[in-house]
């Protein structure tokens, strides 16, 4: 038998529980079916920590099983596993009782990318400040490499995140509104506060290359209110945005 | 052995301070390169950190180098960047396959040792010397079943590999112990033939009783001490072969730093014991 072939039978075997064959025929093959399992499971609950103590751990395992049946790893970095995690949940038939599962898992990838992200200085209000009136109409600033946001319409998915990552109780004193969050990692440590529309809208605009200018209309078309100068100051003192105009690959 | 490289130890993220404040003499630090694999962000710095105060080695755990197919290019890109960047006393990958048809099995899967698979591996050792640019140390992995189709004996396997790659061995002496007690072969006997002079690292970690089979099928858990059989071994083999490298490998049921430290004093004492005998006869 030529090693792809051997190879093929028993990638195959190691999910299918009446794998044909005596390799798998052998008590002992379950090692390798049990450590294949275990590890992609792990690599879910330390990727998703926030959703895992949400619906405890039990719920949790036999919900990423059925995921990394359906969704095995692709990527010898198990750190980056999980990137379909969010819409699994949000299909996944058990979880429609928690609408706002799906977010959760969002805000926990948000978090690991923010983690593992490209290191770069975080533009601030004094360089803004050394710009002429004409200049800054003009300037584009783009998201940080480690800033991460995400709006929830139909949840308070920021409050239940970061209630749930700072060991803080998910008492009834919870507002029912949609909520978005901003994961920012100036420097080692991750950072995230709550954003609203505009936030979001203003980041979405500066992902996409647009003028500060341009970006500033963007925020206004999603929230007519907004407060530009305190929106701006607020993602410069988060470490939002940065002046690199170049776009940072993924790695 | 290198001058500097006595016991190490295998460098968890919860022991980052304490493997930065501690000054023992000799000590060393193994981590899985894959966990480094990163754009930017604090890994990179804690891992450069503990580099300038201990000599690291990166052991990876998804090169797949026992799989018909070359290892991934952009993974051999990224190991060698690290490597680069962390300039590590030692580089080592395992005698096992983890990856096929574009899915990753966290896992180190065996394979028959036939003809062509010592032609392929020896072809992916070469191709992953290269773009490493070092002579790398290929590990004995645990064996749990009995496979059909191998033309090679494990050690001949492996001292083919040796010869053909110019490549070196990380001898995990609790896999030795762990796949002899699974396949029914002598552990001492296996080990007095392994070829010393190609061992560059020496592996010692704790195992298991499968909860189903008990003794009769061992488990190489890494998450327990170092048990007193392996031990055994351990001294026997350095007594031939003379020091080498040795980590102790704990990955679950992780306890203090300094119980590890403590088991890695025993692996240090051990050395010692090993050098001056080797010294003492001519």
């Amino acid at each position: 038998m030529s090693l792809h072939r051997f190879q093929a039978d028993f990638a195959s075997a190691l999910f299918d529980a009446d794998a044909p064959g005596r390799l798998a025929a052998q008590p002992a093959f379950a090692v390798y079916r049990n450590t294949v399992m275990k590890g992609c499971i792990d690599a879910l609950q330390a990727n998703f920590p926030s959703v895992a103590r949400l619906v405890g751990t039990e719920w949790f395992r036999a919900a990423a099983a059925l995921h990394v049946a359906a969704a095995p790893p692709r990527d010898g970095r198990m750190l980056r596993y999980g990137d379909d995690f969010a819409d699994f949940l949000a299909g996944f038939e058990p979880a429609r009782q928690l609408p706002w599962l799906p977010a959760v898992a969002r805000l926990d990838r948000c978090w690991t990318e923010a983690h593992v992200a490209a290191d770069a200085l975080a533009a601030d209000t004094a360089w803004l400040a050394g710009l002429t009136p004409e200049a800054l109409g003009e300037v584009r600033l783009a998201p940080h490499p480690a800033a991460r946001w995400h709006w929830c319409a139909d949840a308070p998915v920021y409050s239940i995140w970061q209630r749930n990552r700072t060991g803080v109780a998910l008492d009834e004193d919870l507002d029912w509104y949609g909520e978005g969050a901003l994961l920012t990692r100036p420097g080692d440590t991750v950072l995230w506060r709550a954003a609203d529309l505009a936030d979001c809208a203003f980041l979405d605009a500066c992902a996409a290359g647009e003028a500060l200018g341009a970006a500033a209309a963007a925020a206004w078309a999603a929230r007519g209110d907004a407060d530009l100068s305190a929106l701006l100051a607020g993602l410069l003192n988060a470490g939002a945005l940065t002046t690199a105009t170049e776009p940072t690959a993924p790695s | 052995m290198s001058a500097l490289l006595s016991a190490g130890l295998g460098l968890k993220p919860a022991h980052y301070a304490n493997a930065l404040a501690c000054a023992a003499g000799g000590l060393w630090f193994e981590v899985h390169p894959e966990n480094y694999m990163v754009t930017g962000g604090p890994r990179l710095r804690w891992l450069e950190a503990v580099r300038t105060v201990h000599p690291v080695s990166l052991h990876g755990v998804s090169l797949s180098l026992a799989g018909a197919a070359p290892p991934d290019a952009a993974h051999l890109r990224r190991f060698a960047a690290l490597v680069r960047r962390i300039e590590p006393a030692l580089v080592s990958e395992h005698l096992a396959w983890s990856a096929f048809g574009g899915r990753q099995f966290p896992d180190l899967l065996p394979f028959p040792r036939s003809h062509e698979a010592l032609h392929r591996i020896a072809a992916n050792i070469d191709l992953a010397q290269v773009a490493l640019g070092r002579r790398i140390a290929i590990e004995n992995p645990s064996h749990y079943l009995h496979i059909d189709g191998h033309d090679w004996d494990e050690i001949d396997f492996l001292s083919e590999l040796v010869r053909r790659t110019g490549c070196g061995l990380l001898l995990d002496v609790n896999n030795v112990h762990v796949s002899a007690r699974n396949l029914g072969f002598d552990a001492t006997s296996w080990l007095k033939r392994i070829p010393g002079a190609a061992v560059m690292e020496i592996h010692l970690a704790g195992h298991t009783s499968d909860p189903q089979f008990g003794d009769a099928l061992l488990i190489d858990s890494h998450d327990a001490p170092v048990a007193p059989e392996v031990w055994a071994l351990y001294r026997r083999l350095i007594a031939r072969i003379g020091p080498r490298p040795t980590l102790i490998e704990r990955d679950g049921n992780l306890p203090a730093f300094d119980t590890l430290l403590a088991e890695s004093f025993i692996a240090a004492g051990e050395l010692r014991w090993a050098a001056d005998a080797a010294e003492a006869s001519p």
